[in-house]
């Protein structure tokens, strides 16, 4: 699977002082799939989006994007090439409305030209979105602001779409929903990366799954034939992985 | 009564002017939250160019705006990305304290370049009298004044709300991270947000060095109008400076009629007080920072 791989991390490793927050880490993420990164809060997921997205410089280790070393790269230069990131807590720009926010996903200007389709597929996405979008984000319910920020970065057509933890915080039948959703996105091409806490969700809507504990990939292997049980263990870190 | 009359019209008039020195202030306040103590100074900067370029070099007046525009776009761009940028997210205070160290530097310069003396850029306006009537005298000036700094709050709240630079400047107000992933570059954003904030206040100098003349420390007096002005109408509201200025020109104007000109100055602040209790965010209040 390694020669299809859209995305590629290779022995990525950033520290934060003495804090070694991500170590040696190696992930594929092969065109057309669902690949989720599983880990508990301070796993070190955050720092790796982040680093994958040039918000924060590796100490050593690549980021290869399409064959492209993209490490270290601004992170505009890295949206404009296909990579797109729907971030945790889905930030919305409280004081813009709903179309402006969707607009905002296409800011760069090669993005700009499809915009008006684009606006169109997303309200198809998410209908909800088309009933407010004159509001201002700041009234959406939870579960529609994590629909803006899903919708917000597929405005920028990418390759592959980050979701970091689309399920924090929401109802089940909300989480479902979306989830739903991004299988629906999957199915026109894109590539997902699925960023959770939640370990059965996470097995069941994905084909390949990561375990990152304290910094490290403890456990991979396709979903269908990893064990909650076992995942779930090492997420804790009940086992010698502790 | 014909000069209560006269000094309501003169403090809305007055007020304008006020608004077009302090949106500026605002403008920086409400995108990255950073009081720019600078802002006076840059304005009083910009006024000695187009004094000396109107006089030495070009000998218009509109001219010599053009080029200072241009001349203070690139000052303050240069001193946001080289000087405030790099503190910027070490707080609020160290990146005040840089402008601090800015408005005392330029302040300084202007002393040794050119004395303490008074100044003011001739205006063609100002012994014209557009209304003159038992009741009350507009003066060119003071019409103008009004017009052009009307025009230029409304052209910046055009700019912040309709074109994809004012939703970069925005998005990055919003929240970094979410303007970043949608490939701003947010550290851009604020260096073309101060030059055009400055530009903003190059406007503010030309009119206030036709009207009331200045020197080279006049830049910090006219920063306390901005702040009165941009507290009374609510930190980062564009169209609420306007309301600011005007509450501040006809509270100065006001106070003068009833209790003599001596307390005009006093009067106004005792409004921004009396307003900061009622309305602690100031009248007009709509971008919230995080």
């Amino acid at each position: 699977m390694n020669d299809s791989a859209l995305l590629s991390i290779e022995g990525l490793s950033v520290s934060y002082g003495d804090f070694l927050a991500l170590h040696d880490v190696t992930m594929q993420f092969p065109k057309g799939r669902i690949i989720s990164i599983i880990g508990s809060n301070g796993a070190g997921k955050s720092t790796l989006l982040r680093t994958v997205m040039g918000v924060t410089k590796p100490t050593s280790g690549h980021v290869i994007f399409s064959n492209e070393d993209i490490t270290g790269l601004q992170t505009s230069k890295i949206v404009a090439k296909g990579l797109s990131m729907s971030p945790e807590g889905s930030y919305v720009f409280e004081d813009m409305s709903v179309h402006e926010n969707l607009m905002m996903g296409a800011y760069l200007p090669s993005h700009r030209k499809n915009m008006d389709s684009l606006l169109e597929r997303s309200y198809e996405l998410f209908p909800v979105l088309k009933e407010k979008s004159k509001q201002l984000a700041t009234f959406l319910s939870g579960g529609q602001r994590q629909m803006l920020a899903i919708a917000r970065a597929l405005m920028s057509e990418p390759k592959l779409l980050i979701c970091d933890e689309i399920s924090l915080g929401l109802a089940p039948v909300v989480i479902g929903d979306i989830y739903d959703r991004i299988l629906d996105v999957n199915d026109s091409g894109v590539t997902i990366v699925l960023v959770e806490q939640e370990v059965k969700r996470s097995l069941e809507y994905s084909d390949f799954s990561y375990v990152l504990v304290k910094g490290r990939v403890v456990m991979q292997g396709k979903a269908d034939e990893l064990d909650e049980g076992a995942v779930r263990d090492a997420y804790f870190g009940i086992n010698q992985f502790a | 009564m014909e000069l209560f009359v006269q000094s309501v019209i003169s403090g809305i008039l007055l007020g304008g002017l006020y608004a077009a020195i302090g949106v500026g202030l605002s403008l920086v306040f409400g995108i990255m939250g950073l009081t720019n103590i600078a802002h006076g100074s840059l304005m009083i900067l910009a006024s000695f160019f187009i004094m000396i370029l109107s006089q030495q070099a070009t000998g218009s007046v509109i001219l010599s705006l053009i080029l200072t525009l241009a001349i203070m776009a690139a000052i303050s761009g240069l001193a946001q990305g080289f000087l405030v940028n790099r503190v910027l997210d070490k707080g609020a205070e160290p990146a005040l304290l840089v402008t601090f160290g800015i408005a005392i530097i330029i302040q300084n310069a202007l002393q040794l370049a050119f004395g303490a003396d008074f100044k003011s850029i001739a205006s063609p306006f100002a012994s014209i009298n557009v209304v003159n009537s038992k009741w009350v005298v507009i003066t060119g000036e003071y019409l103008l004044n009004f017009i052009i700094s009307v025009a230029v709050i409304f052209a910046l709240h055009f700019i912040v709300r309709k074109t994809w630079f004012g939703r970069s400047i925005r998005a990055a107000s919003s929240s970094v991270v979410a303007a970043e992933l949608m490939g701003i570059n947010t550290k851009r954003t604020y260096v073309l947000t101060m030059s055009l904030a400055t530009m903003t206040g190059c406007i503010g100098g030309l009119l206030v060095g036709q009207t009331f003349g200045f020197y080279s420390y006049s830049g910090m007096s006219y920063l306390i109008i901005a702040f009165g002005v941009v507290v009374i109408g609510g930190m980062g509201s564009i169209v609420g400076t306007l309301l600011g200025g005007v509450i501040l020109g006809v509270a100065q104007l006001l106070g003068a009629y009833f209790f003599g000109s001596g307390v005009q100055i006093l009067i106004g602040y005792l409004t921004l007080l009396v307003i900061l209790t009622l309305r602690p965010r100031g009248l007009l209040s709509n971008m919230t920072r995080k």
